[in-house]
C-alpha cells in the first residue's frame, strides 16, 4: 500500500467550509435561545459611581440586566484566572463584570438579554453608567514612569512581575572585552488577532439536569471548561460541557478564558435559557487579547572575528489592564529562552519587565514570545554583519550551533535537540539568487531612484509545547501532554478521539494520514472526532504548534498499542506465538510464513466478537494514549526578503520572498505549506502594516478595519518555499511544528531587507510597522 | 454591528421615492448600500425609513450624448470600470471606478451613492472635478445641475438637498490630443485613496495647450492644482515636477497612517506622475 504520510491529499474539511455548510457557533440556534449585548466601558480608566439599569429593563422583550452586584448575589467565584504563574508575579483579580473601576475602553460593566440581538443591542444603549473618568496610561513605556496612573492599587509603578534569565556578569564581561557592539532600541508593535470569526458562546442552562452545554469558539474546550467552572461559575466540572463546533481561526486569541463567555454562562444560569452572544468586530478589537508590545533595548558583542561573545536584551512587556490566561508566560518563557536563535552564544542576560497598562490585555497570539525575540536576534544579526563587515550571510553562518553540537544547551534554559542551519541557509541563497540581486543592488545604488533591499531571518522557534514536568516548574498551571483514544470498530474503520481540538488547522485530515499510515488502512477509514469535552477524554487543546508533535504522537502511541494488542489476537487465531507476528500493510503475518495472516478486519471482529479468544486478553480493540513529550520541538529555517523602496515616497513593495523551513518529517505538505502562507502573511503584516494604536487617553484609535490593516491578498506576492527535513530526534513521527514559524521569521526577514535598501541613507533602523510616511521621514532625516 | 431599528421603503420609480422623501423626515436613500449600511451598523448613522432606489432601471446606465457622457447615479463601479463608451470618450473615469475597492464593491456601489457620500479618499470626485463633469439633481420643484467643482463642499457633505436625488452625472469628452490619467495611493486598511491624482494634459502640434491636475485625499474635498505653467511648455519632466509642487492644502487631514503634511508630499509626487502619465498618453 502507498504512504500517505508525506502526502498532500485534500483537506476533508473544506467540502463543507467552502460551500457554507460548516456550522460555526453563530450559526446555532436552540429552543428558547435569547440573545446578549455586553455594556462596555468608553473610558480606559473611571471609577462607576452607579448603574442605572431601568430604561433598559423597560424596554419590551428585555429579559435580564445583570452587573457586578448580580455576579456578588450570585455566590460563585466570578472572576477571570491567570493560568501561569511567574516568582512574585503580582495578580490582582480580574472580575467578571468590572464592580467599581474599569480599566480599559471595552472592559464589561453590564450585560443586557433580549429575545433578539437588535433589542438587545438597543437596550444596551440605554444602561446608564456614571463613570468618574480617571487618568489613564496606555503606553508600556509611559506606564513605568514616575508618577503614571496607576492601573491596579497592588502593583506598584504598573509593574507585574519582574523577571531574568542568564548571567548578567558573564554577559558584562563579553562586553569588556568585545571587538564589536551593536545595540538597538526597538519598539515591537502591538497586534489585534483579527481571527475571521468573532469570538461567540451559545451556553444553554439546564435547571432540571443541573447541566449546562456551552456552545464556544474555543482552541481548547478542556482548559475552557476547567477555569470557567473552576475560577467564574464555580459549577462542578462534570455538569459542563463545552463543544467547539467549527471555529474560524484563533492564532492565539480563542486560548484564553475571557469574561463574556463566562458572562453568558451566568446569564443562561439565571434565566434558565439559552444565551447567545457574538462579538461584533468592534467589540473583537477591544477585548480579545493582543499580541506583543514590547518595547527593548538589546546589544550584542562580537569578537574580531565576528563570533558573538554575549547578547544583553530588556524589555518592557505590556500585560494590558489584566493577565490574561498566558500572559505571563509569553514575553519571559516563550521570549528570554528563545534568545540564543541559531547561534553558539555563551552568555546571554534577558530581563523582562511585565507591566500593566489601560489596554486590552497581551497574550499568546501566532509566536507568542517567539517572533518577538527572533526579531531581536535578527535584528541585532543585520547590524552586526555591517559592524564586522562580514555580511548578513557571512556574519550568520560562522556563528549557526555546528551540527554536530546537538544536543545544544543553550545559555537561556532550552536544550535543542537537533538542528542543521547551514543547509537551509545555502538553499535559501540559490533559490534567490544572491549574488545577481547584490550586483543589481549596486547598480541601482549608483543609478538612484528605487532602492532595492535584501533581509535575512534565521530563526529557531520552539514549539509542541512540552514536557508537563518542565511547564510545571516555570510556572504553568497546566500539564502539557496529549491525548488520544483510537478505537478500531469491528469492521476496521477507526475513529479516533483528539484532545488536540482544530479550529482550522486540518487536523481531520493530517491525524487521518497518520492512522491510516501507521494501519495500512485508507484515510477515508479513519474518523477524527474533536472538541467536545463530553466526546473526548480530557485534552490540552491546540496552539504552540502543537498538535502534530504531541496530539499526533499520542495517536501513534494508541496505534502501538492496537497493533500488540492485535498481535496477541492473531497469534491466538492463527496458534502462533505473538512475538512472531509482525504488522505491515494492515495485515498481521507469521515471520517467515507469509501465507499464515489475517487482516486487520478479521482481528478487529474477533476482538469484539471474544468468542476465540485468548484467556487472559479484553476483547475490545481501542488505546488511549496520553502522550507527554520529552522535550519541545525546534523547527528551524532562513527567510530572505527582497524589497523594493520608493524613496520619494517611502513606499515599500515586495518583489521576492523565499522561505526555507525545517519542520522535521512532514506530514501533509500542502497543509504545511498552508500554514506557511498564512504565517507569513501575518508577519509580513505585522512588519508592513499591521499596529494597534492607542492615544494617550486609552481610546483605540485603531479600533477597525478602516484603520487596522490586515494584509490583503493584492498586498502579498507568491511565497518561493522550501525545506530541509532534519527529523525530531524524539517523538514517534519525527514531525516537529509549522504553524507559527511563518509569522515567527518574517517580520525580521522584510525589515532587514528594508533597511538594507536604505543603508545608503545611513539608515539602521526603523520600526515596525514600516509604513511609508515613516520610511519617507527616515530618508529625509 | 447591528443597526437601530428602521423603516424599509422601496422606491418604484424617481417620483415615488421624491414622494417618500417628502414625507419621513430624516429619511435615507439607499443606492448599493455600501456606505450607508456600514455607518447604520456602527450606529453613526440612525435613519428611520430607509428608502431603496438600487432598482430604479431609469438611473442606470452610460450614453452618449451630444459632446459628453451621461452616467446614470445608479451606475455601478464595475459597469463604468468596463464601459466601450467610457473607454472611447472618457478613459479617466473607468480607471479611477477600476481602483474602487474589490469586485464585491465594485459590483455593488454606485457612482451616485459614491459622490453623494463624498468620502475624502473616494476615488471618483477628483476625477469629476478634473473633466469638469456636471452633477444632476431632481426634486418635486424640478431639476438643476451643479459644476462637480462646486458640488463637494465639505468633509461627507455635498450640495445634494434633503428633497433631492442625484440622477446623473455628465461628463465631457476628452478634446482631441487630450491624455488622462488616475493614480492612487491606497490605503492599506480601508483601501481608500491616502491621495488620488487626477491629470490631463492636452497636446497640439506638439505643443501643450492645456493641463489640469486635481488631488483627492489631501483635504475634505478635492483640491485643485494651478498647473497652467505647463501650457505652451515641452512638458520635460521637470516642468511638471514644478507645476505639481504648486499643490497647497491650507487644512490637510491626516490618519494614524498619513499625516497631513505627509498626505500634501505624496500629492505632489502623485501629481507629478500622474501628469507624466497623462502627457504619455496624450497625443
Ligand atoms: C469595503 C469597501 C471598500 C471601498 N473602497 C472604496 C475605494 O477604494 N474607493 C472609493 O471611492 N470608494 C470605496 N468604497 C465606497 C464605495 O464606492 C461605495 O459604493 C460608495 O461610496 C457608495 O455607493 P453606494 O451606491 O453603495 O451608496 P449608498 O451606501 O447606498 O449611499 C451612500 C450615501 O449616498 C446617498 N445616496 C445614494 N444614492 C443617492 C442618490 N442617487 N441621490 C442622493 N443621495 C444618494 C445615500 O443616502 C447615502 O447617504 C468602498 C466601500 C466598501 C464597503
Amino acid at each position: 500500500m502507498a504512504r500517505v504520510l508525506g502526502t498532500s491529499i485534500k483537506r476533508r474539511e473544506d467540502p463543507a467550509l467552502i460551500t457554507g455548510r460548516g456550522k460555526y457557533t453563530d450559526d446555532l440556534k436552540a429552543e428558547g435561545m435569547a440573545h446578549a449585548a455586553i455594556v462596555r466601558s468608553p473610558y480606559a480608566h473611571a471609577r462607576i459611581r452607579g448603574i442605572d439599569t431601568s430604561a433598559a429593563e423597560a424596554l419590551p422583550g428585555v429579559l435580564a440586566v445583570l452587573t457586578a452586584r448580580d455576579v456578588a448575589a450570585a455566590g460563585i467565584p466570578g472572576v477571570v484566572p491567570v493560568g501561569w504563574l511567574l516568582p512574585d508575579l503580582v495578580t490582582p483579580a480580574h472580575p467578571m463584570i468590572a464592580a467599581d473601576t474599569v480599566r480599559h475602553v471595552g472592559d464589561a460593566v453590564a450585560v443586557v438579554v433580549a429575545e433578539d440581538r437588535y433589542l438587545a443591542r438597543d437596550a444596551a444603549d440605554r444602561v446608564a453608567v456614571d463613570y468618574e473618568p480617571l487618568d489613564a496610561v496606555a503606553d508600556v513605556v509611559a506606564a513605568l514612569e514616575d508618577g503614571a496612573p496607576a492601573v491596579h492599587e497592588e502593583a506598584p509603578g504598573n509593574v507585574a512581575f519582574d523577571w531574568e534569565i542568564g548571567e548578567r556578569e558573564s554577559v558584562d564581561a563579553a562586553f569588556a572585552s568585545a571587538a564589536h557592539t551593536v545595540e538597538l532600541d526597538l519598539r515591537n508593535n502591538r497586534l489585534i488577532p483579527h481571527a475571521i470569526e468573532p469570538r461567540a458562546v451559545l451556553a444553554s442552562y439546564d435547571s432540571s439536569t443541573g447541566e449546562m452545554t456551552i456552545h464556544m469558539t474555543s482552541q481548547n474546550p478542556h482548559v475552557h471548561r476547567l477555569l470557567m467552572t473552576l475560577a467564574s461559575l464555580g459549577m462542578p466540572e462534570h455538569k459542563v460541557r463545552i463543544v467547539a463546533p467549527e471555529v474560524g481561526g484563533g492564532f492565539g486569541s480563542k486560548i484564553h478564558h475571557y469574561a463574556d463567555e463566562a458572562i453568558v454562562g451566568l446569564c443562561s444560569m439565571k434565566l434558565d435559557r439559552p444565551v447567545k452572544w457574538t462579538a461584533t468586530r468592534t467589540e473583537t478589537n477591544l477585548t480579545d487579547a493582543h499580541g506583543r508590545d514590547h518595547s527593548t533595548h538589546c546589544a550584542m558583542a562580537l569578537d574580531a572575528d565576528g563570533r558573538i561573545t554575549g547578547l544583553r536584551v530588556d524589555t518592557a512587556a505590556a500585560m494590558g489592564a489584566y493577565l490574561s490566561t498566558f500572559a505571563p508566560a509569553v514575553p519571559t518563557y516563550l521570549y528570554g529562552t528563545l534568545l540564543s536563535g541559531q547561534y553558539d552564544i555563551p552568555a546571554i542576560h534577558c530581563h523582562v519587565t511585565g507591566v500593566f497598562t489601560h489596554t486590552a490585555p497581551v497574550d499568546a497570539y501566532r509566536g507568542a514570545g517567539r517572533p518577538e525575540a527572533t526579531y531581536v536576534v535578527e535584528r541585532l544579526m543585520h547590524l552586526a554583519g555591517d559592524a564586522t563587515g562580514l555580511g548578513p550571510v557571512e556574519v550568520r553562518r560562522r556563528n549557526f550551533v555546528s551540527p554536530d553540537a546537538f544536543p545544544y544547551q543553550t545559555q537561556v534554559a532550552l536544550a535543542y535537540d537537533s538542528g542543521n542551519y547551514g543547509p537551509a541557509m545555502d538553499r535559501a541563497l540559490e533559490m534567490i539568487g544572491y549574488d545577481d540581486l547584490k550586483s543589481e543592488q549596486a547598480s541601482r545604488r549608483d543609478n538612484g531612484g528605487k532602492q532595492i533591499g535584501i533581509g535575512f531571518s534565521s530563526y529557531i522557534e520552539a514549539c509542541g509545547l512540552a514536557p508537563s514536568a518542565v511547564v510545571g516548574s516555570l510556572g504553568a498551571q497546566a500539564g502539557q501532554w496529549e491525548s488520544a483514544d483510537v478505537r478500531v470498530h469491528p469492521t476496521a474503520s477507526v475513529t479516533v478521539y483528539t484532545g488536540s481540538s482544530s479550529h482550522g488547522q486540518g487536523h481531520e485530515t493530517t491525524f487521518s494520514q497518520i492512522v491510516a499510515d501507521k494501519l495500512g488502512i485508507a484515510p477515508e477509514a479513519v474518523e477524527v472526532i474533536h472538541g467536545d469535552t463530553d466526546l473526548v477524554q480530557f485534552g490540552m487543546g491546540t496552539y504552540g504548534s502543537r498538535s502534530a508533535a504531541v496530539g499526533g504522537s499520542a495517536i501513534v502511541k494508541s496505534v502501538e498499542k492496537i497493533i500488540e494488542k492485535g498481535k496477541k489476537i492473531a497469534a491466538h487465531l492463527l496458534e502462533a506465538s505473538a512475538e512472531d507476528l509482525e504488522y505491515e500493510d494492515g495485515n498481521f503475518r507469521v515471520a517467515g510464513s507469509p501465507d499464515r495472516s489475517l487482516g486487520l478486519g478479521d482481528v478487529a471482529l474477533q476482538a469484539y466478537l471474544a468468542h476465540n479468544y485468548p484467556d487472559d486478553l479484553e476483547p475490545g480493540l481501542s488505546a488511549t494514549s496520553f502522550y507527554d513529550p520529552a522535550n519541545f520541538t525546534y523547527p528551524f529555517g532562513t527567510h530572505v526578503c527582497v524589497v523594493e523602496v520608493d524613496t520619494e515616497t517611502g513606499s515599500i513593495e515586495l518583489l521576492r520572498y523565499a522561505a526555507v523551513d525545517d519542520v522535521g518529517n512532514v506530514i501533509n505538505p500542502m497543509i504545511v505549506d498552508g500554514q506557511l502562507h498564512g504565517g507569513l502573511a501575518q508577519g509580513i503584516g505585522q512588519a508592513l502594516w499591521e499596529n494597534a494604536v492607542y492615544d494617550e487617553s486609552g481610546q483605540l484609535v485603531s479600533g477597525s478595519l478602516m484603520d487596522y490593516a490586515v494584509p490583503k491578498i493584492h498586498n502579498l506576492i507568491p511565497f518561493e518555499l522550501d525545506r530541509t527535513t532534519t527529523p525530531c530526534p524524539h517523538n514517534p513521527l519525527g514531525v516537529k511544528g509549522v504553524g507559527e514559524a511563518g509569522a515567527i521569521a518574517s517580520p525580521a526577514a522584510v525589515v532587514n531587507a528594508v533597511v538594507d535598501a536604505l543603508a545608503p541613507f545611513g539608515i539602521s533602523h526603523i520600526d515596525m510597522p514600516l509604513t511609508p510616511e515613516k520610511v519617507w521621514r527616515a530618508v529625509n532625516s | 454591528m447591528y443597526p437601530a431599528q428602521f423603516d424599509y421603503r422601496r422606491a418604484g420609480s424617481v417620483d415615488e421615492a421624491l414622494g417618500l422623501l417628502q414625507e419621513h423626515e430624516d429619511a435615507k436613500l439607499m443606492a448599493g448600500g455600501h456606505s450607508l449600511i456600514p455607518m447604520m451598523k456602527l450606529r453613526l448613522a440612525q435613519p428611520p425609513v430607509v428608502i431603496d432606489i438600487g432598482r430604479l432601471d431609469e438611473l442606470k446606465g452610460i450614453s452618449e450624448a451630444g459632446g459628453s457622457v451621461r452616467v446614470g447615479s445608479l451606475t455601478t463601479h464595475a459597469e463604468i470600470a468596463a464601459s466601450d463608451v467610457l473607454a472611447a470618450r472618457c478613459p479617466v473615469l473607468a480607471e479611477a471606478a477600476g481602483h474602487i475597492g474589490d469586485a464585491q464593491v465594485r459590483n455593488r456601489g454606485t457612482i451616485g451613492g459614491n459622490i453623494a457620500h463624498a468620502d475624502p479618499g473616494s476615488d471618483i470626485p477628483p476625477v469629476l472635478v478634473l473633466v469638469g463633469a456636471s452633477v444632476h439633481l431632481q426634486s418635486p420643484s424640478g431639476t438643476r445641475s451643479v459644476a462637480a467643482g462646486d458640488f463637494f463642499q465639505d468633509l461627507l457633505m455635498t450640495d445634494v438637498g434633503e428633497d433631492e436625488i442625484l440622477t446623473h452625472v455628465e461628463a465631457p469628452a476628452l478634446g482631441a490630443g487630450t491624455g488622462a490619467a488616475y493614480l492612487k495611493f491606497e490605503h492599506p486598511a480601508s483601501g481608500y485613496a491616502v491621495v488620488g491624482a487626477a491629470a490631463s494634459v492636452t497636446v497640439q502640434n506638439g505643443r501643450c495647450t492645456a493641463a489640469g491636475l486635481v488631488v483627492g485625499g489631501v483635504s475634505a474635498t478635492p483640491t485643485t492644482v494651478d498647473v497652467s505653467s505647463l501650457v505652451g511648455s515641452d512638458l520635460s519632466d521637470d516642468a511638471i515636477a514644478a507645476a505639481a509642487s504648486g499643490l497647497d492644502a491650507e487644512d490637510p487631514i491626516g490618519d494614524i497612517f498619513a499625516s497631513g503634511d505627509y498626505r500634501v508630499h505624496v500629492g505632489k509626487v502623485y501629481g507629478k506622475r500622474a501628469l507624466a502619465a497623462a502627457r504619455d498618453r496624450a497625443s
